[in-house]
Protein backbone atom coordinates (compact mmCIF):
# COMPACT_ATOMS: atom_id res chain seq x y z
CA UNK A 1 0.00 0.00 0.00
CA UNK A 2 1.27 3.16 -1.00
CA UNK A 3 0.14 6.22 1.19
CA UNK A 4 1.30 9.82 0.85
CA UNK A 5 0.31 12.39 4.10
CA UNK A 6 0.12 16.01 4.41
CA UNK A 7 2.23 16.44 1.23
CA UNK A 8 3.56 20.04 1.07
CA UNK A 9 5.76 21.11 -2.38
CA UNK A 10 7.47 24.69 -2.30
CA UNK A 11 9.59 25.46 -5.64
CA UNK A 12 11.32 28.96 -5.14
CA UNK A 13 8.51 30.92 -3.67
CA UNK A 14 5.45 29.13 -5.69
CA UNK A 15 3.84 26.48 -3.17
CA UNK A 16 2.49 23.71 -5.64
CA UNK A 17 0.69 22.13 -3.36
CA UNK A 18 -0.13 21.60 0.35
CA UNK A 19 -1.95 18.95 2.56
CA UNK A 20 -2.13 16.57 -0.22
CA UNK A 21 -3.22 13.27 0.42
CA UNK A 22 -2.86 9.78 -1.39
CA UNK A 23 -3.46 6.26 -0.53
CA UNK A 24 -3.56 3.62 -3.24
CA UNK A 25 -4.30 -0.05 -2.25
CA UNK A 26 -2.86 -2.70 -4.31
CA UNK A 27 -4.57 -2.96 -7.68
CA UNK A 28 -5.39 0.86 -8.00
CA UNK A 29 -4.33 2.98 -10.58
CA UNK A 30 -3.51 6.95 -10.07
CA UNK A 31 -3.95 9.04 -12.77
CA UNK A 32 -2.90 12.55 -11.72
CA UNK A 33 -3.78 15.31 -14.18
CA UNK A 34 -2.80 18.74 -14.63
CA UNK A 35 -1.79 22.10 -16.14
CA UNK A 36 2.09 22.39 -17.34
CA UNK A 37 4.02 23.49 -14.15
CA UNK A 38 1.14 22.16 -11.68
CA UNK A 39 3.09 20.00 -9.62
CA UNK A 40 2.72 16.63 -11.56
CA UNK A 41 6.64 15.41 -11.93
CA UNK A 42 7.74 17.17 -8.47
CA UNK A 43 4.72 15.45 -6.86
CA UNK A 44 5.93 11.76 -9.03
CA UNK A 45 9.20 12.47 -7.57
CA UNK A 46 8.66 12.88 -4.45
CA UNK A 47 6.50 9.26 -4.28
CA UNK A 48 9.89 7.68 -6.14
CA UNK A 49 12.05 9.36 -3.10
CA UNK A 50 14.05 11.37 -5.56
CA UNK A 51 13.04 14.41 -4.64
CA UNK A 52 12.00 15.43 -0.33
CA UNK A 53 8.73 17.17 0.28
CA UNK A 54 8.59 20.36 1.87
CA UNK A 55 6.40 18.98 4.40
CA UNK A 56 4.80 15.05 5.13
CA UNK A 57 5.57 11.75 4.44
CA UNK A 58 5.77 8.92 1.99
CA UNK A 59 4.67 5.46 3.18
CA UNK A 60 5.14 2.18 1.29
CA UNK A 61 3.57 -0.92 3.32
CA UNK A 62 3.29 1.69 6.46
CA UNK A 63 7.23 2.64 6.37
CA UNK A 64 8.35 5.75 5.70
CA UNK A 65 10.32 5.63 1.98
CA UNK A 66 13.22 7.46 3.18
CA UNK A 67 13.98 4.69 6.19
CA UNK A 68 13.84 1.89 3.64
CA UNK A 69 15.61 3.27 0.61
CA UNK A 70 16.18 -0.10 -0.61
CA UNK A 71 13.76 -2.14 -0.27
CA UNK A 72 10.89 0.50 -1.57
CA UNK A 73 13.90 0.91 -4.56
CA UNK A 74 12.97 -3.06 -5.58
CA UNK A 75 9.52 -2.86 -5.51
CA UNK A 76 9.50 0.08 -7.55
CA UNK A 77 9.63 0.75 -10.90
CA UNK A 78 10.10 4.17 -11.97
CA UNK A 79 10.07 5.76 -15.52
CA UNK A 80 11.06 9.87 -15.72
CA UNK A 81 11.04 12.30 -17.95
CA UNK A 82 14.57 11.04 -19.00
CA UNK A 83 14.79 7.80 -20.16
CA UNK A 84 17.57 6.39 -17.92
CA UNK A 85 18.85 4.40 -21.34
CA UNK A 86 22.90 4.56 -22.39
CA UNK A 87 23.88 5.77 -25.84
CA UNK A 88 26.92 3.93 -26.05
CA UNK A 89 25.63 0.71 -25.01
CA UNK A 90 23.25 -1.80 -27.07
CA UNK A 91 19.09 -1.97 -26.49
CA UNK A 92 20.34 -5.34 -25.20
CA UNK A 93 22.98 -4.18 -22.51
CA UNK A 94 20.90 -1.39 -21.52
CA UNK A 95 17.86 -4.40 -20.49
CA UNK A 96 20.19 -6.91 -19.35
CA UNK A 97 23.03 -4.41 -16.82
CA UNK A 98 19.48 -2.65 -15.30
CA UNK A 99 18.25 -6.48 -14.40
CA UNK A 100 21.51 -7.45 -13.19
CA UNK A 101 21.78 -4.33 -11.14
CA UNK A 102 18.24 -4.71 -9.95
CA UNK A 103 19.16 -8.61 -9.02
CA UNK A 104 16.71 -10.01 -11.24
CA UNK A 105 16.75 -12.65 -13.93
CA UNK A 106 19.57 -10.87 -16.38
CA UNK A 107 19.75 -13.33 -19.16
CA UNK A 108 19.46 -13.24 -22.91
CA UNK A 109 16.41 -15.08 -22.97
CA UNK A 110 14.25 -12.70 -20.49
CA UNK A 111 15.82 -9.36 -21.93
CA UNK A 112 15.23 -10.52 -25.24
CA UNK A 113 11.05 -11.79 -24.18
CA UNK A 114 10.59 -7.76 -22.64
CA UNK A 115 11.66 -6.68 -26.17
CA UNK A 116 9.17 -8.72 -27.86
CA UNK A 117 6.53 -7.25 -25.74
CA UNK A 118 7.46 -3.66 -26.50
CA UNK A 119 8.32 -4.84 -30.54
CA UNK A 120 11.93 -3.69 -30.53
CA UNK A 121 13.16 -7.42 -30.88
CA UNK A 122 14.27 -6.18 -34.30
CA UNK A 123 16.74 -3.72 -32.69
CA UNK A 124 18.20 -5.85 -29.95
CA UNK A 125 22.03 -5.38 -30.60
CA UNK A 126 21.72 -1.68 -31.93
CA UNK A 127 23.17 0.75 -29.81
CA UNK A 128 20.41 3.10 -28.20
CA UNK A 129 22.12 6.10 -29.95
CA UNK A 130 20.92 5.05 -33.35
CA UNK A 131 17.15 4.46 -31.99
CA UNK A 132 14.03 7.34 -32.08
CA UNK A 133 12.66 9.28 -29.33
CA UNK A 134 9.78 6.94 -28.94
CA UNK A 135 12.10 3.20 -29.67
CA UNK A 136 14.10 4.68 -26.66
CA UNK A 137 10.95 5.67 -24.56
CA UNK A 138 9.86 1.88 -25.23
CA UNK A 139 13.25 0.97 -24.21
CA UNK A 140 12.64 2.55 -20.87
CA UNK A 141 9.55 0.94 -20.96
CA UNK A 142 10.98 -2.55 -20.88
CA UNK A 143 12.27 -2.24 -17.22
CA UNK A 144 8.07 -2.93 -16.70
CA UNK A 145 8.20 -6.12 -18.76
CA UNK A 146 11.25 -7.80 -16.44
CA UNK A 147 11.02 -10.96 -15.35
CA UNK A 148 10.83 -9.56 -11.46
CA UNK A 149 8.16 -7.43 -11.58
CA UNK A 150 7.85 -4.18 -9.03
CA UNK A 151 5.19 -3.88 -7.16
CA UNK A 152 4.52 -0.14 -7.56
CA UNK A 153 4.77 1.78 -11.18
CA UNK A 154 5.51 5.54 -11.20
CA UNK A 155 5.46 6.49 -14.65
CA UNK A 156 5.76 9.96 -15.98
CA UNK A 157 4.47 10.74 -18.92
CA UNK A 158 4.91 7.86 -20.10
CA UNK A 159 2.87 7.68 -23.42
CA UNK A 160 5.07 10.69 -24.69
CA UNK A 161 6.51 9.76 -28.42
CA UNK A 162 4.59 6.80 -28.15
CA UNK A 163 3.31 5.39 -31.65
CA UNK A 164 -0.46 4.02 -31.47
CA UNK A 165 0.97 0.06 -31.33
CA UNK A 166 3.28 0.80 -28.44
CA UNK A 167 0.10 2.76 -26.69
CA UNK A 168 -1.25 -0.43 -26.56
CA UNK A 169 0.65 -2.82 -25.41
CA UNK A 170 1.34 -0.13 -21.97
CA UNK A 171 -2.36 -0.30 -21.48
CA UNK A 172 -2.05 -4.27 -21.65
CA UNK A 173 0.83 -3.90 -19.31
CA UNK A 174 -1.11 -1.35 -16.91
CA UNK A 175 -3.51 -3.92 -17.29
CA UNK A 176 -1.88 -7.30 -16.01
CA UNK A 177 -0.03 -5.02 -13.70
CA UNK A 178 -3.22 -4.23 -11.57
CA UNK A 179 -4.52 -7.50 -12.16
CA UNK A 180 -1.40 -8.56 -10.25
CA UNK A 181 -2.32 -6.21 -7.47
CA UNK A 182 0.24 -3.79 -8.29
CA UNK A 183 -0.10 -0.21 -7.94
CA UNK A 184 0.10 2.26 -11.03
CA UNK A 185 0.84 5.83 -10.29
CA UNK A 186 0.82 8.15 -13.81
CA UNK A 187 0.36 11.07 -15.72
CA UNK A 188 -0.65 12.21 -18.81
CA UNK A 189 -1.86 14.94 -21.28
CA UNK A 190 -3.19 12.83 -23.73
CA UNK A 191 -6.66 11.70 -22.86
CA UNK A 192 -6.03 8.36 -21.44
CA UNK A 193 -8.01 5.22 -21.92
CA UNK A 194 -7.52 3.80 -18.10
CA UNK A 195 -9.41 1.07 -16.43
CA UNK A 196 -13.12 2.50 -15.09
CA UNK A 197 -11.99 2.44 -11.71
CA UNK A 198 -8.72 4.40 -12.01
CA UNK A 199 -8.52 7.35 -9.78
CA UNK A 200 -8.26 10.80 -11.13
CA UNK A 201 -6.19 13.57 -9.12
CA UNK A 202 -6.56 16.94 -10.36
CA UNK A 203 -3.75 19.18 -9.22
CA UNK A 204 -4.65 22.85 -10.05
CA UNK A 205 -2.55 25.20 -11.87
CA UNK A 206 -1.20 28.42 -10.45
CA UNK A 207 1.11 29.09 -12.85
CA UNK A 208 -1.05 31.94 -13.88
CA UNK A 209 -2.99 33.03 -10.86
CA UNK B 1 25.28 -7.24 -3.68
CA UNK B 2 28.59 -8.34 -5.36
CA UNK B 3 26.36 -9.08 -8.00
CA UNK B 4 25.25 -5.57 -8.52
CA UNK B 5 28.89 -4.40 -7.66
CA UNK B 6 30.28 -6.31 -11.11
CA UNK B 7 27.27 -5.48 -13.23
CA UNK B 8 28.20 -1.39 -11.98
CA UNK B 9 32.25 -1.92 -12.94
CA UNK B 10 31.49 -4.29 -15.81
CA UNK B 11 28.88 -1.31 -17.87
CA UNK B 12 31.49 1.15 -16.81
CA UNK B 13 34.38 0.00 -18.05
CA UNK B 14 31.68 -1.37 -21.08
CA UNK B 15 31.15 2.29 -21.66
CA UNK B 16 34.76 3.72 -21.34
CA UNK B 17 35.83 1.01 -23.81
CA UNK B 18 33.10 2.27 -26.12
CA UNK B 19 34.20 5.69 -26.03
CA UNK B 20 38.00 5.46 -25.77
CA UNK B 21 38.65 8.37 -26.67
CA UNK B 22 38.10 9.91 -23.23
CA UNK B 23 40.15 7.38 -21.71
CA UNK B 24 43.14 8.25 -24.49
CA UNK B 25 42.95 11.23 -23.52
CA UNK B 26 43.44 11.76 -19.99
CA UNK B 27 46.49 9.55 -20.17
CA UNK B 28 47.73 12.01 -22.62
CA UNK B 29 47.39 14.95 -20.96
CA UNK B 30 48.80 13.44 -17.81
CA UNK B 31 52.15 12.90 -20.41
CA UNK B 32 51.91 16.25 -22.32
CA UNK B 33 51.95 17.88 -18.72
CA UNK B 34 54.69 16.05 -17.37
CA UNK B 35 56.94 16.67 -20.59
CA UNK B 36 56.44 20.11 -20.31
CA UNK B 37 58.21 20.08 -17.46
CA UNK B 38 61.69 19.36 -18.04
CA UNK B 39 61.20 21.40 -21.40
CA UNK B 40 60.49 24.77 -18.97
CA UNK B 41 63.63 23.83 -16.85
CA UNK B 42 66.08 22.99 -18.91
CA UNK B 43 68.18 19.88 -18.69
CA UNK B 44 70.23 20.43 -15.73
CA UNK B 45 69.84 16.25 -14.42
CA UNK B 46 70.36 16.95 -10.24
CA UNK B 47 67.31 19.65 -10.55
CA UNK B 48 65.54 17.17 -13.02
CA UNK B 49 66.03 14.65 -10.35
CA UNK B 50 64.61 16.80 -7.37
CA UNK B 51 61.33 17.51 -9.28
CA UNK B 52 60.58 14.79 -11.01
CA UNK B 53 58.28 12.59 -8.28
CA UNK B 54 56.27 16.41 -7.56
CA UNK B 55 55.77 16.84 -10.94
CA UNK B 56 54.72 13.19 -11.61
CA UNK B 57 52.28 13.70 -9.01
CA UNK B 58 50.77 17.17 -9.33
CA UNK B 59 50.16 15.77 -13.17
CA UNK B 60 48.49 12.96 -12.04
CA UNK B 61 46.12 15.18 -9.99
CA UNK B 62 45.13 17.22 -12.45
CA UNK B 63 44.57 14.16 -14.76
CA UNK B 64 42.53 12.61 -12.28
CA UNK B 65 39.90 15.82 -11.61
CA UNK B 66 39.86 16.63 -15.41
CA UNK B 67 38.43 12.83 -15.84
CA UNK B 68 36.30 13.25 -12.55
CA UNK B 69 34.31 15.95 -14.23
CA UNK B 70 32.47 13.10 -16.39
CA UNK B 71 32.31 10.50 -13.31
CA UNK B 72 28.69 11.12 -12.88
CA UNK B 73 27.91 14.09 -15.42
CA UNK B 74 26.42 11.47 -18.29
CA UNK B 75 24.65 9.39 -15.99
CA UNK B 76 22.83 12.51 -14.77
CA UNK B 77 21.94 13.80 -17.59
CA UNK B 78 20.25 10.91 -19.52
CA UNK B 79 18.45 9.64 -16.11
CA UNK B 80 20.55 6.71 -15.42
CA UNK B 81 21.92 8.16 -12.43
CA UNK B 82 19.08 8.02 -10.90
CA UNK B 83 17.42 4.69 -12.07
CA UNK B 84 20.63 2.93 -10.35
CA UNK B 85 20.04 5.04 -7.25
CA UNK B 86 16.15 3.38 -7.49
CA UNK B 87 17.56 0.23 -8.15
CA UNK B 88 16.89 -1.15 -4.56
CA UNK B 89 20.58 -1.86 -4.39
CA UNK B 90 22.72 0.33 -1.83
CA UNK B 91 23.58 3.31 -3.22
CA UNK B 92 27.04 3.53 -1.36
CA UNK B 93 27.49 0.24 -3.67
CA UNK B 94 26.76 1.78 -7.08
CA UNK B 95 29.28 4.86 -6.40
CA UNK B 96 31.89 2.47 -5.22
CA UNK B 97 31.77 0.49 -8.64
CA UNK B 98 31.74 3.47 -10.55
CA UNK B 99 34.95 4.92 -8.38
CA UNK B 100 36.57 1.52 -9.13
CA UNK B 101 35.65 1.48 -12.22
CA UNK B 102 37.04 4.98 -13.12
CA UNK B 103 40.22 4.34 -11.23
CA UNK B 104 40.81 0.87 -13.49
CA UNK B 105 41.02 3.33 -16.95
CA UNK B 106 42.77 6.24 -15.03
CA UNK B 107 44.93 5.90 -11.91
CA UNK B 108 46.08 2.58 -13.45
CA UNK B 109 46.91 3.23 -16.48
CA UNK B 110 48.69 6.96 -14.83
CA UNK B 111 50.34 4.52 -12.13
CA UNK B 112 52.20 2.36 -15.38
CA UNK B 113 52.82 5.40 -17.99
CA UNK B 114 54.75 6.54 -14.78
CA UNK B 115 57.62 4.27 -15.61
CA UNK B 116 58.99 5.64 -18.54
CA UNK B 117 58.10 8.69 -17.49
CA UNK B 118 60.83 8.39 -14.41
CA UNK B 119 63.44 8.16 -17.36
CA UNK B 120 63.03 11.48 -18.34
CA UNK B 121 63.74 12.75 -14.88
CA UNK B 122 66.49 10.62 -14.30
CA UNK B 123 65.09 9.14 -11.24
CA UNK B 124 66.80 5.34 -10.97
CA UNK B 125 65.62 2.15 -10.56
CA UNK B 126 64.72 2.37 -6.80
CA UNK B 127 63.27 5.65 -6.98
CA UNK B 128 61.14 4.51 -9.67
CA UNK B 129 59.60 1.87 -8.06
CA UNK B 130 58.89 3.71 -5.08
CA UNK B 131 57.22 6.49 -7.48
CA UNK B 132 55.06 3.55 -8.89
CA UNK B 133 54.41 2.18 -5.73
CA UNK B 134 53.09 5.57 -3.39
CA UNK B 135 51.04 6.28 -7.27
CA UNK B 136 49.21 2.67 -6.94
CA UNK B 137 48.75 3.24 -3.34
CA UNK B 138 47.66 7.13 -3.79
CA UNK B 139 45.34 7.56 -6.83
CA UNK B 140 42.67 5.78 -5.09
CA UNK B 141 42.48 8.29 -2.62
CA UNK B 142 42.64 10.97 -5.41
CA UNK B 143 39.32 9.22 -7.45
CA UNK B 144 37.56 8.62 -3.93
CA UNK B 145 38.42 12.66 -2.59
CA UNK B 146 37.50 13.83 -6.39
CA UNK B 147 34.35 11.79 -6.95
CA UNK B 148 32.85 13.71 -3.78
CA UNK B 149 33.83 16.86 -5.75
CA UNK B 150 31.91 15.88 -9.03
CA UNK B 151 29.27 14.74 -6.70
CA UNK B 152 28.47 18.22 -4.81
CA UNK B 153 28.84 19.97 -8.07
CA UNK B 154 26.63 18.06 -10.47
CA UNK B 155 24.60 20.09 -12.92
CA UNK B 156 26.39 23.07 -11.68
CA UNK B 157 27.30 25.73 -14.69
CA UNK B 158 30.90 26.18 -14.41
CA UNK B 159 30.92 23.08 -12.20
CA UNK B 160 34.25 22.73 -13.99
CA UNK B 161 36.60 24.83 -12.36
CA UNK B 162 34.75 24.83 -9.03
CA UNK B 163 35.73 20.69 -8.36
CA UNK B 164 39.39 22.08 -8.80
CA UNK B 165 38.99 24.64 -6.34
CA UNK B 166 37.02 22.29 -3.74
CA UNK B 167 39.48 19.27 -4.26
CA UNK B 168 42.89 20.21 -4.70
CA UNK B 169 43.02 21.71 -1.24
CA UNK B 170 41.96 18.04 0.15
CA UNK B 171 44.28 16.11 -2.00
CA UNK B 172 47.91 18.01 -0.69
CA UNK B 173 48.38 14.86 1.90
CA UNK B 174 48.54 12.54 -0.94
CA UNK B 175 50.65 15.02 -2.98
CA UNK B 176 52.84 15.22 0.23
CA UNK B 177 53.31 11.62 0.90
CA UNK B 178 53.29 10.57 -2.51
CA UNK B 179 56.77 13.16 -3.10
CA UNK B 180 58.16 12.33 -0.18
CA UNK B 181 58.30 8.69 -0.72
CA UNK B 182 60.46 9.14 -3.42
CA UNK B 183 62.62 11.89 -1.66
CA UNK B 184 63.20 9.14 0.91
CA UNK B 185 64.26 6.71 -1.31
CA UNK B 186 66.71 9.03 -3.01
CA UNK B 187 67.95 9.92 0.32
CA UNK B 188 68.88 6.36 0.54
CA UNK B 189 66.12 6.13 3.74
CA UNK B 190 62.97 3.45 3.80
CA UNK B 191 59.79 4.82 2.25
CA UNK B 192 57.52 2.50 4.10
CA UNK B 193 56.40 5.05 6.54
CA UNK B 194 55.28 7.55 3.79
CA UNK B 195 54.13 4.57 1.49
CA UNK B 196 51.93 3.18 4.96
CA UNK B 197 50.25 6.55 4.99
CA UNK B 198 49.16 6.98 1.29
CA UNK B 199 47.84 3.27 1.66
CA UNK B 200 45.73 4.78 4.76
CA UNK B 201 44.62 7.61 2.76
CA UNK B 202 43.35 5.65 0.49
CA UNK B 203 41.51 3.55 2.93
CA UNK B 204 40.15 6.29 5.28
CA UNK B 205 39.02 7.55 2.42
CA UNK B 206 37.31 4.15 0.87
CA UNK B 207 35.69 4.48 4.07
CA UNK B 208 34.20 8.20 4.26
CA UNK B 209 34.23 8.86 0.84
CA UNK B 210 30.84 7.07 -0.76
CA UNK B 211 28.76 8.12 2.27
CA UNK B 212 29.89 11.74 1.22
CA UNK B 213 29.28 11.21 -1.96
CA UNK B 214 25.73 9.35 -1.80
CA UNK B 215 24.13 12.20 0.07
CA UNK B 216 25.75 14.78 -2.49
CA UNK B 217 24.35 12.92 -5.08
CA UNK B 218 20.44 12.85 -3.52
CA UNK B 219 20.86 16.48 -3.12
CA UNK B 220 22.37 17.58 -6.48
CA UNK B 221 18.98 14.94 -7.88
CA UNK B 222 16.44 16.82 -6.45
Amino acid sequence: MLQAIDLECVRGDRCLFQGLGIELAPGQCLHIAGDNGAGKTSLLRILAGLLSPTQGTVLWQGQDITRTREEYGSDLAFVGHLNGVKDELTVLENIRFEAALRGSDASTESALAALIRLGLEDFADVLARQLSQGQKRRVALARLCGAARARLWILDEPFNALDARAVGSLYALIEEQLAAGGIVVLTAHQKVDLPADALRLDLLSRAFA
Amino acid sequence: MTAALLAVIRRDLLLALRQRGDVVNVLLFFVVVVTMVPLGVGPELSVLRMIGAGTVWVAALLASIVSLARLFALDYADGSLEQMLLSGQPASVVVIGKILAHWLVTGAPITLAAVPICVMFDLGLESTGTLVAALGLGTPALSLIGAVGAALTLGLRGGGVLVTLLVLPLTVPVLIFGAGAVDATAGGLSPAADLLLLGGLSLGSAALAPWAIVTALRISLE
